[in-house]
Parts: C-alpha cells; sequence; structure tokens
C-alpha cells in the first residue's frame, strides 16, 4: 500500500513542482501515473523511495512513513526501473548486476544465480547474462534492468518509463510480464496504450496536482481531460482517420 | 569514436581482464590484496643503491605475468601516464648525486645514475604489482578483501565509487564531445571561451548520474558491506599468500643475486 498524505514538493523554494498531492495506492493495485513532460511523474517515484522527501505532508508504504529513520525498510520493499537504464546498471556484466540486489538481501549465491537464470528466462533475455554492461544496447540495458530489479522479489514495483527505447518485441515482452506480476506496480509512461493494457487505474498529473483519478478505461477515454493535460487518446482507442 | 570514448573503452577493459580466467584469477581477492601490500612495501624498502636487491624482486611479477596471461606490454600500455612521472621524478638524481660509482676509462659513473635505475626498477615492479593486482580482480572482490580486513566501509564505498565515478565522468565527456563536434564540426578542440560552460556542466551532469547510480545501488540493498565471497581452494590461496610473503622477506633479508653470483664466480670478482 502506498499513500500520500497532502504532499508538497518543491527542488528550489519558490518553484513548487507538486502542492498537496493525496492518493493512496492499495495492494495489488496496478496504477499508471500519467502527465505531460515535467509534470512530476518521476519526482512522485523518488517520493516513495525515499530518494526525495516531501516538503509538506507525508508517504507512507505498508504503513510506514518515509523517512530518513526508514530507509533500508521501504528500500527493501521497494523495486524502482529508473528512467535513465545507463544509471542503473553499476556493475561490469549484466549477471553480476542481477545478483548484486539478491547478495546484499542475504540469498546465498546459488541461490541467487537460480534466481536469476529464472528471471532472465521469464524474460526471454537469457543471452544478454554474461554479456558486459558497456557492451550492450540501450533497449538491452533496459530490458536488463528490468531484470536487476525483479531478481529482488520486491512487493512493489516503480517503474519509470518502462518501454522507452524498446523494440515492439521487448515492449510487448515487458507488458506481459508487467501483467503477469501480482504485486502493487505503479508505471508512469507517455506510452499510454502501455497503460491501458497494464493498469486498473490512472492518477494524471498536471500542474503541481491530482488532475483526475480513476478506472484506467475511462480517463484514458477522456478526450477533453487528455488534451487539457497535453496527452492524447491512447492509439488503440481513437477513431480510425481513414 | 573520441578521445573520452577510448579512454573509457580502456578503462573497462580493465573490468574485462579481471574477468578472465587463470590459476591468479582463482585465488581469493584478500590473499591477493595480501600479497600485493606486503610486495609494495618491501619493494619500497630497499635502500637507493640496492639495485641487485630490486632486480630479484621482478620476479614476482615476472611469474604471476606469465601465470595469469597478462603480459607486461598491456601493463605499460595502460600506465603510460604515469610512468614518464617517475621517471622525470628520478632524471635529475644523476646530476645531483656525484658520488662516483664506477670508472670506465677515464669516464667515471655517478651513483645517481644507479639511484635512478633502482627508482625505475622500483616503480615498473609497484605498477606492475598493482596492475596485477586489479587485472586479476574485480573490483568488488577487491573492496569486499579491504572490509575483511576491516578498512572502514566509508573509505571502501569511496574507492568504489571513485571507480564507478570515473567511468561516469569519461562517459559524460565523451558524449559532450561528441554534441558540442556535431554542432561545430569544423572545430578541432573546443574553443577556450566554451571551457567554463562545458566544465561546469560536466561537474554537474556527472555528479547527477553518479548521485543516480548510487541511489540503484541504495535500492538494491547497498548498506557499504559487500556480500562474503565465498570461492573454493581457500587453501590454495593460502598457501599463495604464505608463500610468495616469505619469498618477499628472504629476498629483501638475504642478498640472493649477490650469493648466487659469488657461488658461480667463486667469488673471484
Ligand atoms: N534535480 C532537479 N532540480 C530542479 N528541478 C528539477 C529537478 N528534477 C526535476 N526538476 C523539475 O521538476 C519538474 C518535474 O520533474 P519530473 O522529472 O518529475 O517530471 P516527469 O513528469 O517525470 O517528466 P518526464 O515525462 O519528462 O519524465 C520539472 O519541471 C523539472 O524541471
Ligand atoms: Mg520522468
Amino acid at each position: 500500500m502506498i499513500e500520500f498524505r497532502h504532499v508538497s514538493f518543491a527542488y528550489e523554494t519558490g518553484y513548487p513542482v507538486l502542492q498537496d498531492v493525496s492518493f493512496t495506492i492499495q495492494e495489488h493495485e496496478s496504477v499508471g501515473l500519467i502527465g505531460a513532460n515535467g509534470a512530476g511523474k518521476s519526482t512522485v517515484m523518488k517520493l516513495i523511495l525515499g530518494l526525495l522527501f516531501p516538503s509538506e505532508g507525508e508517504v507512507y508504504v505498508h504503513g510506514i512513513r518515509v523517512s530518513k529513520a526508514t530507509l533500508a525498510d521501504v528500500r527493501k520493499m521497494c523495486g524502482f526501473v529508473l528512467q535513465n537504464s545507463d544509471s542503473q546498471m553499476f556493475m561490469p556484466t549484466v549477471k553480476e548486476d542481477l545478483l548484486f540486489g539478491p547478495l546484499n538481501y542475504g540469498m546465498s549465491r546459488k541461490e541467487a544465480e537460480e534466481k536469476a537464470d529464472a528471471v532472465l528466462e521469464q524474460l526471454q533475455i537469457t543471452a544478454l547474462k554474461e554479456r558486459y554492461n558497456h557492451r550492450i544496447s540501450g533497449g538491452e540495458k533496459r530490458m536488463a534492468a528490468i531484470a536487476s530489479v525483479l531478481t529482488m522479489e520486491p512487493s512493489v514495483i516503480l517503474m519509470d518509463e518502462p518501454t522507452s527505447a524498446l523494440d515492439p518485441y521487448n515492449r510487448r515482452q515487458i507488458i506481459q510480464v508487467i501483467r503477469s506480476l501480482s504485486v502493487t506496480k505503479v508505471l508512469t509512461s507517455h506510452d499510454l496504450d502501455m497503460i491501458l493494457d497494464t493498469c486498473q487505474r490512472v492518477i494524471l498529473i498536471g500542474n503541481g496536482t491530482v488532475q483526475a483519478d480513476g478506472p484506467a478505461s475511462a480517463i484514458l477515454r477522456d478526450q477533453k481531460l487528455l488534451e487539457a493535460n497535453r496527452l492524447e487518446l491512447p492509439l488503440s482507442l481513437q477513431k480510425p482517420v481513414l | 569514436m573520441n578521445k573520452a570514448e577510448y579512454t573509457l573503452r580502456e578503462f573497462y577493459e580493465m573490468d574485462e581482464l579481471a574477468d578472465r580466467r587463470s590459476p591468479v584469477h582463482r585465488f581469493s581477492a584478500l590473499s591477493k590484496l595480501a600479497v600485493t601490500v606486503v610486495y609494495l612495501f618491501v619493494v619500497v624498502s630497499f635502500d637507493r643503491y640496492d639495485l641487485t636487491g630490486v632486480l630479484a624482486m621482478a620476479l614476482y611479477p615476472y611469474l604471476l605475468f606469465a601465470m595469469s596471461g597478462l603480459t607486461f606490454g598491456m601493463c605499460i600500455h595502460k600506465m603510460r601516464y604515469i610512468l614518464p612521472l617517475l621517471i622525470f621524478a628520478g632524471i635529475f638524481n644523476p646530476f645531483l648525486d656525484r658520488n662516483v660509482w664506477f670508472v670506465i676509462g677515464s669516464v667515471s659513473v655517478s651513483k645517481g645514475w644507479l639511484s635512478l635505475a633502482v627508482l625505475i626498477v622500483k616503480a615498473v615492479c609497484t605498477v606492475s604489482a598493482v596492475f596485477l593486482l586489479i587485472g586479476t580482480t574485480k573490483i568488488d572482490a577487491i573492496c569486499g578483501a579491504l572490509r575483511r580486513i576491516h578498512v572502514p566501509s566509508m573509505l571502501v564505498t569511496l574507492i568504489l565509487l571513485t571507480y564507478r565515478y570515473m567511468s561516469v565522468l569519461t562517459e559524460e565527456v565523451a558524449v559532450m564531445t561528441d554534441a558540442y563536434h556535431l554542432r561545430a564540426p569544423r572545430q578541432k578542440g573546443i574553443d577556450v571561451s566554451a571551457w567554463g560552460s562545458f566544465l561546469g556542466q560536466l561537474i554537474l551532469r556527472s555528479m547527477d548520474r553518479a548521485r543516480e547510480l548510487y541511489a540503484s545501488m541504495l535500492l538494491r540493498g547497498y548498506t557499504g558491506e559487500f556480500p562474503a565471497e565465498k570461492q573454493k581452494g581457500d587453501s590454495r590461496s593460502l598457501i599463495h599468500a604464505l608463500v610468495w610473503c616469505s619469498v618477499f622477506l628472504l629476498l629483501r633479508f638475504v642478498p640472493v643475486i649477490r650469493i648466487i653470483g659469488t657461488l658461480v664466480t667463486g667469488g673471484k670478482v
């Protein structure tokens, strides 16, 4: 469960990014955070993970208030796929990156390797296992980054633009994987078709506040609302022009 | 590929070297770290005129290059920026230290030449030893070993981050120089007027990247501790460490080369 209670945040004083944002995400829910560039989606994710702290209000994860003192507990529950995969992978090889999390949380090497193999299999990227992180493509890196998060079996998964940079096949692959996960999921994306495919609920952020919060099928059909927030109907819901 | 990218590639290649397989790679990081540290101390401790003494110490890198599949050439290539500095530091010795070493005909060779030679041998030996350590051991294994000998975790994290940060920094340089040259195709270097903003941007960007990297380490449970490496054949590593450390001490306190020389020539020189 993730809860925002009257959260405000600003990177620089005088330029608020979020103002009085409140919402609650239940366990096992999958929620799409949408909004224009710079609306504050990544910021919301960083607040959940305690990479940033609200200037006002509180953030709770599974009932624990996110603060300096609770960081370790909160982060243990959360897996985060960063918008920039280059920053996510820091070990020399993909395999070692996948092992890093599980080993840190006390899994034996053998268990961790089995886990890594299973995840690679699940994402169909076993071929990347022994590759060096600096020698794989952007999209491959993204797949590997997602794998590195899945190996940790988090109970909350946060993905910032998981499908950007992916080719259509890998995009479908990721959508399948996201759908198959039964944990709490929060995704951001400008790929609204992906959101429609994977999320029951959508939170639309704009002008620093929650503009809309409700079932994905309703919000993503609301052309006026979307366009007011610099978004468009998902392709699959657009009427054919011809 | 621009210059920065080339450097970057070389930097990453150290990781790849460390990922090879050889008897030396298989020794535990702790044993290699210990051997290297003892070696460095012993080499540095030789008297500045004791050329035969330090020469004997070259035995260690010589054998390890052979065993690990790395070559001395690679080492010199990677360390090419450091060596000239060392030679520069010693180049004045022959002129400052004019005590006579030996005389050929009417030319007397000063002891300064001897100490320059010792300095160069010492430099080559220590640089090779460090290269052999990082070329056969992964950085996280080295950090783990440092933790095991109770080096403060703050310091170890710093080493690890510096290592990662260097690659982040060079990556940013590579991207930024490319971006610059794409928009200033006729220029050779980067114009002086742009240096300030270029540097400022570079620092900000690489700090941001480093912060994200560190965050993603934290998010995957990094606490400054390293999961203990489990390696089989730890008795072999132990023997490796013990044998080498004894050899170093022997070479340090017994003038082996001189004794061999005396035996071979019957002490008639
Ligand atoms: N480190 C920072 N310092 C100052 N301002 C920042 C910083 N990071 C982001 N911002 C600002 O905060 C606002 C929200 O940024 P955020 O990254 O959360 O947007 P986003 O919704 O994720 O956008 P995108 O769709 O482009 O990823 C933006 O206006 C941005 O300019
Ligand atoms: Mg973002």
